[in-house]
């Protein structure tokens, strides 16, 4: 398929000995916003650094647009850093330049493209008031959101998030995702989540993983409002293990 | 008091003593934001290691000691990059050994009788004009790296797997930050002594980080900060006839202390 902006084929990996990963075949369209769930230590981590290219793909193939944004998981580590907001997303710009020759590598600074860039960045995530204040000075939900503004900065064609609300409160949450799916109208949205209120009414596609993944396209949106949304990992794995008996079944 | 300005090493000793501060400024902001402080100490301590050779040998102590301090950083830069769990253990090994080859060489020096308490606790009182060249190459190169790749430099001290992905060389840039820090701390070491080096390095940074909201602005913050507690550790140390190195240091901490209570104080009255 031509729409795809990524695709998976027989990836497999190990860490020594250890599978982690076992013949995954993934297919993401361009407007997909993809939650990929699963218990710790199923392999979520390994696929995204896998599709970040930050380990090695040794079987199986997996093809990708260059121009990707990601989101890392922890945005709490380092908030004494002396940094400013603006800095942050400065930092996302590709680090290439037009200039040929020894002098690309004594480049001093940043352009006014890359300024306004990076400010039009900030707005997108209703962050531009914030661009001179200290990173650390921001709550949680602020930060991811500087977070974002970094990964777009690049003008992502897919972006990856890593548990993005793993470590920010309920409100802060529902900003993120109404953000993401603001974002999804132009650009690809994989989100890697423990959480599982992803899926209600954001997730357009979930991809269970536990070595191997299982895919499923949409839930019943019931199942999920019954319960407002807050469901234990345990809930979700039994029922998604029943849509997979369903799924065999037919 | 302002006759001791007319002797000769005194202005050595300044003119050291401030260039000195202003590097390990910049390269103490770098130190603590990458929380690299055990690294430094392990790089100081090994540095000694090429003292002791230099001595044996003849070569100049400056030369030996950094060609230690470097390869143990570049040593130390690798262990990092690659056996991250197993740091802890390999500085410790590092800094151990090479100190016991400074103390094993310095003893086999037929005749050795220079101080070795000078260097464990600096001679900056004891600064030649040579000396003061080679610690303003240093300076100038450290400044020349800072404005050129301070962006680089920035991104791999803030987010280093960001950085991987944005196209910076990570490694290079890391080994870049650890082999400038050896340089540094060798310089250090002449104005306070091994033992007090990452006193020296830490203390203005501790004050800088809270005033600044950039790395740049703590790098000059420190190198300022730093600047003036060694002029006036000199001047203390001259007076009361003390150990230059010690004297500074404790000027370094009393100040850090007194800006924490200020900090506390303000806090609570707000």
């Amino acid at each position: 398929m031509k729409n795809n902006i990524l695709e998976i084929k027989n990836l497999s990996f190990a860490y020594l000995q250890q599978e982690v990963l076992q013949d995954i075949n993934l297919e993401v369209a361009k407007d997909d916003f993809l939650a990929i769930i699963g218990p710790n230590g199923g392999g979520k981590s390994t696929l995204l650094k896998l599709i970040l290219g930050l380990e090695k793909v040794k079987t199986g193939t997996i093809k990708i647009s260059k121009n990707l944004g990601y989101v890392p998981q922890n945005t709490n580590i380092n908030i004494n850093f002396p940094i400013k907001v603006i800095d942050v997303v400065l930092m996302g710009h590709k680090n290439e330049t037009k200039v040929k020759g020894i002098k690309k590598y004594f480049k001093i600074g940043y352009t006014k493209d890359e300024k306004d860039c990076a400010l039009a960045s900030l707005k997108e995530v209703g962050m531009e008031k914030f661009a001179d204040s200290k990173i650390g000075s921001l709550s949680g939900g602020q930060r991811q959101r500087v977070m974002v503004a970094r990964a777009l900065s690049a003008h992502p064609k897919i972006l990856l998030l890593d548990e993005p609300t793993s470590s920010i409160d309920v409100e802060g949450q529902k900003q993120i995702y109404d953000l993401l799916k603001k974002l999804n109208k132009e650009i690809t949205i994989i989100v890697v989540s423990h959480d599982i209120s992803v899926i209600l009414g954001y997730a357009s596609k979930v991809a269970y993983i536990n070595k191997k993944l299982v895919i499923h396209n949409g839930i019943e949106k019931d199942i999920i409002d019954r319960d407002n949304g807050h469901f234990c990992e345990v809930e979700m794995i039994q029922m998604l293990d029943q849509l997979k008996q369903k799924d065999c079944s037919c | 008091m302002l006759e001791v300005l007319s002797y000769d090493f005194m202005q050595n000793a300044l003119i050291a003593g401030i260039l000195v501060s202003i590097a390990s400024g910049i390269i103490g902001s770098l130190i603590v934001v990458n929380r690299m402080v055990f690294l430094a100490g392990g790089i100081a301590h090994t540095s000694y290691g090429g003292i002791g050779m230099a001595i044996y040998f003849g070569f100049p102590i400056f030369f030996g000691a950094s060609l230690f301090a470097v390869l143990s950083a570049i040593l130390m830069a690798y262990i990092t990059l690659n056996q991250r769990d197993k740091i802890d253990t390999f500085v410790g090994l590092i800094w151990a050994v090479g100190m016991a080859i400074g103390i094993i060489f310095v003893d086999l020096t037929p005749g050795y009788n220079v101080d070795l308490m000078s260097y464990l606790f600096g001679s900056i009182l004891a600064v030649s004009s040579d000396d003061i060249t080679y610690i303003s190459s240093l300076l100038g190169l450290i400044i020349f790296i800072m404005i050129f790749w301070y962006k680089q430099i920035l991104a791999v001290s803030y987010d280093s797997v960001y950085a991987s992905l944005r196209g910076i060389n990570v490694k290079f840039f890391y080994t870049l930050i650890l082999v400038l820090s050896a340089l540094t701390v060798v310089i250090a070491i002449k104005v306070v002594g091994l033992i007090l080096v990452i006193a020296l390095l830490t203390i203005p940074v501790y004050i800088a980080e809270k005033l600044s909201s950039s790395l740049a602005s703590m790098m000059i913050i420190s190198g300022i900060l730093s600047s003036i507690f060694t002029v006036i550790g000199l001047f203390v140390s001259y007076q009361f006839d003390i150990t230059s190195g010690a004297s500074i240091i404790m000027i370094s901490a009393l100040s850090l202390l007194i800006f924490l209570s200020i900090l506390k104080i303000k806090k609570q009255l707000l």
